[in-house]
C-alpha cells in the first residue's frame, strides 16, 4: 500500500533582543555558566515579571511576515509543570490567546510555490540548561537561558514530506534573519523545533494518529527524524498494528527516535491566566506601524529578481529564500552589477567555495564591488572566465581587489593586434603543416594552434582575437 | 465526589506525597472544601466575563534596556546543593 | 516607659526631631520590650539587633543634619516575614524557607529604608500567609495581647501582635483575603489593606497574585496613613501597580464626614455574627450620623459567593506561586530520595505544613484538566458579578461599614481541626480583595469578654483619604474602651 506522510511543526526562535523577555539581565549566549541570572529569571521568592516591550514588537512582525492576524486582546498564562531548568516551577507563555493567528507561508518547493499555513504565533520564554554529570548520579543547572524570548511558530499539517518540511524551515529562517528578530543560530540553539508526523494511505481522508518529536536542533536531524518516524509508523502499519500517540525524543546522535511518554501520561499543564502581567492591547495604529517596518520579503523577492532582472525562476529562488544571497546580490546590483553575471558567480563558483569552507553568503570576505569589478573585467575582455575563476579564489584569501590580483598574477589579457600577430606567425611557422591538414577536413588543428599561442602567451591571449587571426591564415 | 484515585492524582501533580492516614484526611478535608466551593454552581454566570485582574489596564511594559545581572555567589547562596558554578540536582532522566 | 510607646507616630516624630530622644535610644527601648514581652507574645521570628541600631545610628545622622523628609525616620517597625528584606532572613514561617536570605530588598523596603525607618525585626504568620489564627507558623504560636490564651488573628498576627503588644510603633503585614484586617481587629489595632495595585508587589512572596496587598498595621488611622503615604506608588517592576495621584494620604484628616454617604450592607448583619459585635459596629455607625453622615441601607447579595470565589482563585494561584520551592535553588531539600521526583516530593511534603498543603492540592485540582471551567472560570466570573456590584453600590454611597470579623478572637487551638470553620472568619473580607477594593479596620470597642472589636471601612478604588478621613473622625469621637 502506499502512504501519504502528513507533517506539521512546532518551531521555536529565540527573539535577538538586548534583555531577556521578563527582566534586564542580558540576553546573551556563552556567557559563563549562571553569570546573566537576577532574583527574576533565577525564580526566587516574591519577585515579579515585567514583559519587554521588544519581545511584543518582534512576535507582530514575525507575524505580519508570515500573513497572519494579529490579536487584539491578548494576555500571558502560566503553563505549570516541574523541571530543574524551569527555576519558577512554571512557563510564562499564552495559551488561548496568542499574540499572532491564522497567517500563512509560500514555500517553493520542487518547482512549485506551496501554501503553508500557521496556526499561532506566541510569545514566551525559554529555560535554562542541564548539563549531566559523568558520573550519571547528577546533573547541572545553568539559569543563563531561563527568561531568554522565545516565539512559537505553529504550523498547519500542511506537508506531506519531509522534504517540504525542511523546505519551510530553511524558508522561516530567512523571513526571521530579513526582519531581523532572530540570530537563527542553529548551533548556539536558538532556532529548534518539535516535529509532528503521522501517516495515512493514500486517498484516506482522516489523519493518522500522530506522534510528536520533541528536541529536535538541526534541519538536518530534523529531516532526518521525520522520515524516521514516517518509516516507523509505515512498518507499524504494514504488519497490522496501530499508532499510538505518543511523544518521542530524537536523538540525533544515535539517529533514531526514543519514546518519551505516552498519551496517558500527558502533562496536565494546568493553564490560567498570568496574574502578574496585564494583558496586552495591540492596536491598528501600532500593527501598522510595526508594518512599516518590515523589509522586503523573500516571496516578493523572488518575483521581483524574475520580473526586474530576468533571472530563471530557479536561480531567483536559490539566491531570494537565502537572506545572505540576496543581500549580497542586491547590492552588488546597486554597485552596477549584470544581475545575470552576478548571480551566475553567486550561484556557480561563489557556491561552490562556501560549500566547501561549509559556510554561508555572510561568510563572503570580500566586498559586493569587488564581485561587481570582476564580473566587469571579464565582460571588457580584460580577463578570460579562466583566469577570472584563479581571481575569485584568491580573493576569498586576501582583501586585494580584482584588478590587483590581476596584475599581480599576470592574467591581463592581451588584446594588442600587432603583438597576438606575431605570436600567431610564430605558431604557424612551427606547424607548416596545418593548413593542409586543416583543408583536408582535420578542423581539430584549429583548436590547437589556439591553445598552442594561449601557452606561448602563458594564457594572457584573447582567444577571442586569436581564434579569426588563425582561422584566417589556415584558410588562405 | 472527590476519590482517594483522584487526590493521589492531584498530589502526584503538586510534587506532594501522603501516607495512607493523611490521604484519608486530605480526601475528606478536600471533599469539604470543593463541598463548598460548589455553591458557585448556584449562581448564573452565562454570558459573565471572567476578571482575572481587578484593575483593568493594558500594556505594561518595559524598555528593552539591558542593566548588570547578580554575582553569580548571590545566585546561588541559597541553594541547598551547588558547585561553584552550577546548581546541583539528583540526575535528570528523561 | 511604656507611655512612650503609646505615643503616635507624629508625637514620637517631633520627639525625635526635638531631640528629646535619638533613634539609637528608641530603638533601644523598642529592643529592650522585645526582649521583656517576646517570651509570652512570641511575635517576632528574627530580632535584628545589630542592623536595627545601624538603621538607627544613620537615622540620627539625617535628623541631626535636620535633612529628614519621612516622618518615619528613626522610627521602630517590624516587617511581616514574607517581605523580602535583603541580607536578612525571610522564611514566611516555613521549615520551608527557614535559611533563607533574600538577596534582594522588597520595593517596600527600598521606601522604608529611604525614609531612615528602623526596622527591628521580622514577624510571625500563618505559614505563606495561609491561615487566620497565625497558628500555622512553622515556627511558634504568637499571642493575642488582650489575652495570651487566644490568637492573634492571621496571617498578619505577629505585624498585628507586634504593634498591640508596643513592641514597635507600626508594622507592615499583607492581606490576600483579609490577613490585615483580621489581626488588627483581633488585637485591637488598626490595619488597612489598600487598593490593589496602590502598593508595589516586588519583593513580597506571594500568595496569590491576583489578590496579595501589603500595608500598614498601627496604634491609629493617622499613623496608616503616614506609612501608606511611604509606601504606595507605581513601581516598574510590579506591572499590577498602578499611577496613582501623589500618594497623599494625612493631610486631609480631619475634615469630618458630614454629608458623607456611608453604606450599610444588611447581609454583612446577618444571624452568623455575634450579636455584640453588631452592637459595637451598629454603636460607631450611629456615632458617625451624628457627626453628619448620611446613613444607607444597601445590599451586597454576592456575599455568600465571595468566599467559595476566594478560595478557588487564591488556592489556584498559590498552588502555582509555590511550585517553585522544589529543593532546588533555595530552601529546603529532604535529606534522602531516590530521584529526582522523589527529591521533589520529599522536600515539598517535609518542607510545607498541612495548610498549604491544603490550598496547594485544592488549586492544583481546580486547575486540573477538566475541572478549570466549573471552578476556576467560574470563580473568575463570579469575581467580575463581585466588582460591579461593588461598584453600583458605590455609586450610591461613598464608603461602606461592615464588621471585620464575625467573631472576637478566639482560643489558641479551639478551629485548628476544621480547616473550613476557620475558613469562615475571612467571610466579610474576602470580597474586597476580590474587588480589590480597599478597606481598614479600626477598633470600635471591646466585647463582654474583654477583647477588642474591629470595624470595616471599605473605599472605592484608589479612595484611601475617604476610608481615612472616615477612620479618623470615628477616632477622634469614640472616646475610650
Amino acid at each position: 500500500m502506499n502512504y501519504e506522510t502528513v507533517i506539521g511543526l512546532e518551531v521555536h526562535a529565540e527573539l535577538n533582543t538586548k534583555t531577556k523577555i521578563y527582566c534586564s539581565c542580558a540576553n546573551e549566549f556563552g556567557a559563563e555558566p549562571n553569570t546573566k541570572c537576577c532574583p527574576i529569571c533565577s525564580g526566587m521568592p516574591g519577585v515579579l515579571p515585567s514583559l519587554n516591550e521588544k519581545v511584543v514588537e518582534s512576535c507582530v512582525k514575525a507575524g505580519l511576515a508570515m500573513n497572519c492576524e494579529i490579536t487584539e486582546y491578548s494576555k500571558q498564562d502560566r503553563k505549570n509543570y516541574f523541571y530543574p531548568d524551569l527555576p519558577k516551577a512554571y512557563q510564562i507563555s499564552q495559551f488561548d490567546l496568542p499574540l499572532c493567528h491564522d497567517g500563512y507561508v509560500d514555500i517553493y518547493v520542487n518547482g512549485e510555490t506551496k501554501r503553508i499555513g500557521i496556526t499561532r504565533i506566541h510569545i514566551e520564554e525559554d529555560a535554562g540548561k542541564l548539563i549531566h554529570g559523568l558520573d550519571g548520579k547528577e546533573s547541572f543547572a545553568d539559569y543563563n537561558r531561563c527568561g531568554v524570548p522565545l516565539i512559537e511558530i505553529v504550523t498547519e499539517p500542511d506537508f506531506r514530506s519531509p522534504e517540504e518540511a525542511h523546505v519551510f524551515l530553511e524558508t522561516l529562517r530567512n523571513i526571521l534573519l530579513f526582519i531581523g528578530v532572530s540570530d537563527c543560530k542553529m548551533q548556539e540553539g536558538s532556532l529548534r523545533c518539535d516535529v509532528n508526523v503521522s501517516v495515512r494511505p493514500e486517498g484516506q481522508k482522516k489523519l493518522g494518529t500522530r506522534s510528536e518529536m520533541k528536541n529536535v536542533g538541526t534541519f538536518k536531524g530534523a529531516v532526518k527524524a521525520m522520515e524516521f518516524e514516517r518509516d516507523r509508523q509505515i512498518a507499524i502499519l504494514e504488519q497490522g498494528g496501530t499508532i499510538q500517540q505518543e511523544t518521542r525524543r530524537w536523538d540525533d546522535a544515535k539517529g533514531e527516535s526514543v519514546l518519551l511518554r505516552s498519551k496517558e501520561d500527558a502533562h496536565d499543564y494546568r493553564y490560567f491566566p498570568e496574574p502578574d502581567i496585564m494583558p496586552i492591547h495591540i492596536q491598528a495604529e501600532t500593527v501598522e506601524e510595526i508594518r512599516k517596518t518590515i523589509p522586503e520579503l523573500p516571496n516578493e523577492k523572488f518575483k521581483r529578481y524574475m520580473d526586474e532582472y530576468g533571472l530563471s525562476e530557479y536561480d531567483a529562488s536559490l539566491i531570494a529564500f537565502h537572506i545572505y544571497f540576496a543581500e549580497f546580490f542586491e547590492k552588488c546590483i546597486q554597485e552596477g552589477g549584470n544581475p545575470k553575471a552576478i548571480s551566475n558567480w553567486c550561484l556557480g563558483d561563489i557556491s561552490k567555495i562556501l560549500k566547501q569552507k561549509e559556510q554561508e553568503a555572510d561568510a563572503i570576505p570580500f566586498a559586493p564591488k569587488a564581485l561587481v569589478e570582476l564580473t566587469k573585467l571579464v565582460e571588457a575582455d580584460k580577463i578570460s572566465n579562466t583566469s577570472a575563476k584563479k581571481v575569485l579564489d584568491r580573493m576569498f584569501e586576501t582583501d586585494k581587489s580584482p584588478e590587483t590580483l590581476v596584475e599581480e598574477m599576470g592574467l591581463l589579457q592581451i588584446s594588442d593586434n600587432s603583438f597576438l600577430e606575431g605570436i600567431v606567425d610564430e605558431v604557424m611557422a612551427e606547424n607548416p603543416d596545418t593548413p593542409a591538414q586543416y583543408k583536408n577536413g582535420k578542423t581539430n588543428v584549429l583548436g590547437f594552434l589556439v591553445g598552442q599561442v594561449m601557452k606561448k602567451s602563458k594564457g594572457k591571449a584573447n582567444p577571442q582575437m586569436v581564434n579569426p587571426m588563425i582561422k584566417e591564415r589556415l584558410e588562405k | 465526589m472527590i476519590t482517594k484515585e483522584t487526590v493521589q492524582y492531584v498530589a502526584d501533580l503538586a510534587r506532594l506525597s501522603f501516607d495512607e492516614t493523611s490521604i484519608e484526611k486530605f480526601t475528606k478535608d478536600m471533599e469539604q472544601i470543593i463541598g463548598f466551593a460548589d455553591k458557585l454552581g448556584e449562581l448564573d454566570t452565562e454570558g459573565v466575563n471572567p476578571t482575572a485582574h481587578s484593575v483593568p489596564v493594558y500594556n505594561v511594559f518595559r524598555e528593552d534596556e539591558v542593566k548588570e545581572s547578580f554575582p553569580r555567589n548571590e545566585i546561588l547562596k541559597n541553594a541547598p546543593e551547588k558547585d561553584s558554578e552550577y546548581f546541583v540536582v539528583p540526575k535528570v532522566v528523561e | 516607659m511604656s507611655d512612650l510607646f503609646q505615643c503616635s507616630v507624629r508625637e514620637i516624630s517631633e520627639k525625635l526631631k526635638k531631640k528629646e530622644i535619638s533613634s539609637v535610644e528608641l530603638t533601644q527601648k523598642s529592643l529592650e520590650q522585645i526582649h521583656k514581652t517576646e517570651p509570652q507574645a512570641e511575635a517576632f521570628l528574627t530580632v535584628c539587633e545589630e542592623q536595627a541600631l545601624a538603621q538607627a545610628k544613620k537615622a540620627d545622622e539625617v535628623l541631626a543634619a535636620g535633612t529628614a523628609q519621612s516622618i518615619l525616620t528613626g522610627i521602630p517597625m517590624a516587617v511581616k516575614d514574607n517581605i523580602c528584606t535583603k541580607g536578612i532572613r525571610t522564611t514566611c514561617a516555613s521549615r520551608m524557607l527557614e535559611h533563607f536570605i533574600p538577596p534582594y530588598d522588597a520595593a517596600v523596603m527600598e521606601k522604608l529604608n529611604g525614609a531612615n525607618a528602623v526596622m527591628v525585626g521580622k514577624v510571625n504568620l500563618d505559614e505563606f500567609a495561609m491561615g487566620s489564627s497565625t497558628e500555622n507558623s512553622y515556627f511558634k504560636k504568637t499571642k493575642n495581647p488582650h489575652d495570651l490564651t487566644r490568637v492573634p488573628g492571621g496571617s498578619s498576627g505577629g505585624s498585628a501582635a507586634s504593634v498591640g503588644f508596643h513592641e514597635v510603633f507600626y508594622s507592615l503585614g499583607s492581606d490576600t483575603g483579609g490577613s490585615i484586617r483580621q489581626p488588627a481587629a483581633y488585637c485591637g489595632v488598626v490595619g488597612l489593606k489598600p487598593t490593589y495595585g496602590l502598593v508595589s508587589r516586588y519583593g513580597l512572596v506571594a500568595f496569590a497574585s491576583s489578590l496579595d496587598q501589603i500595608g500598614p498595621l498601627a496604634n491609629n488611622v493617622e499613623d496608616c496613613a503616614f506609612v501608606l503615604e511611604t509606601i504606595a506608588g507605581k513601581d516598574p517592576r510590579d506591572a499590577t501597580s498602578v499611577d496613582s495621584r501623589k500618594a497623599d494620604f494625612s493631610s486631609g484628616l480631619g475634615k469630618g464626614v458630614k454629608g458623607l454617604r456611608i453604606g450599610i450592607p444588611k447581609e454583612y448583619f446577618g444571624s452568623s455574627l455575634n450579636p455584640e459585635i453588631k452592637e459595637k459596629v451598629l454603636n460607631a455607625v450611629k456615632a458617625l450620623e451624628k457627626e453628619g453622615a448620611e446613613i444607607v441601607d444597601i445590599s451586597l447579595k454576592e456575599l455568600d459567593y465571595a468566599l467559595p470565589a476566594y478560595y478557588i482563585i487564591s488556592s489556584a494561584e498559590a498552588s502555582s506561586n509555590l511550585a517553585r520551592y522544589d529543593g532546588v535553588k533555595y530552601g529546603y531539600r529532604a535529606q534522602e530520595f531516590d530521584s529526582l521526583i522523589d527529591m521533589y516530593r520529599k522536600s515539598r511534603t517535609e518542607g510545607f505544613g498541612d495548610e498549604v498543603k491544603r490550598r496547594i492540592m485544592l488549586g492544583t485540582y481546580v486547575l486540573s484538566s477538566g475541572y478549570y471551567d466549573a471552578y476556576y472560570k467560574k470563580a473568575q466570573q463570579v469575581r467580575t458579578l463581585i466588582q460591579q456590584s461593588f461598584v453600583s453600590r458605590f455609586e450610591q454611597v461613598d464608603a461602606i461599614i461592615t464588621p471585620t470579623v464575625p467573631n472576637e478572637a478566639f482560643r489558641i487551638g479551639e478551629k485548628t481541626d476544621n480547616p473550613t470553620q476557620m475558613y469562615l472568619e475571612d467571610i466579610y473580607t474576602v470580597s474586597i480583595n476580590i474587588a480589590g477594593l480597599p478597606a481598614m479596620s479600626v477598633p470600635c470597642g471591646k466585647t463582654s469578654s474583654n477583647m477588642p472589636v474591629g470595624m470595616q471601612i471599605i473605599g472605592k478604588h484608589f479612595d484611601e483619604k475617604t476610608i481615612l478621613n472616615v477612620g479618623y473622625t470615628y477616632e477622634q469621637i469614640r472616646g475610650t474602651f
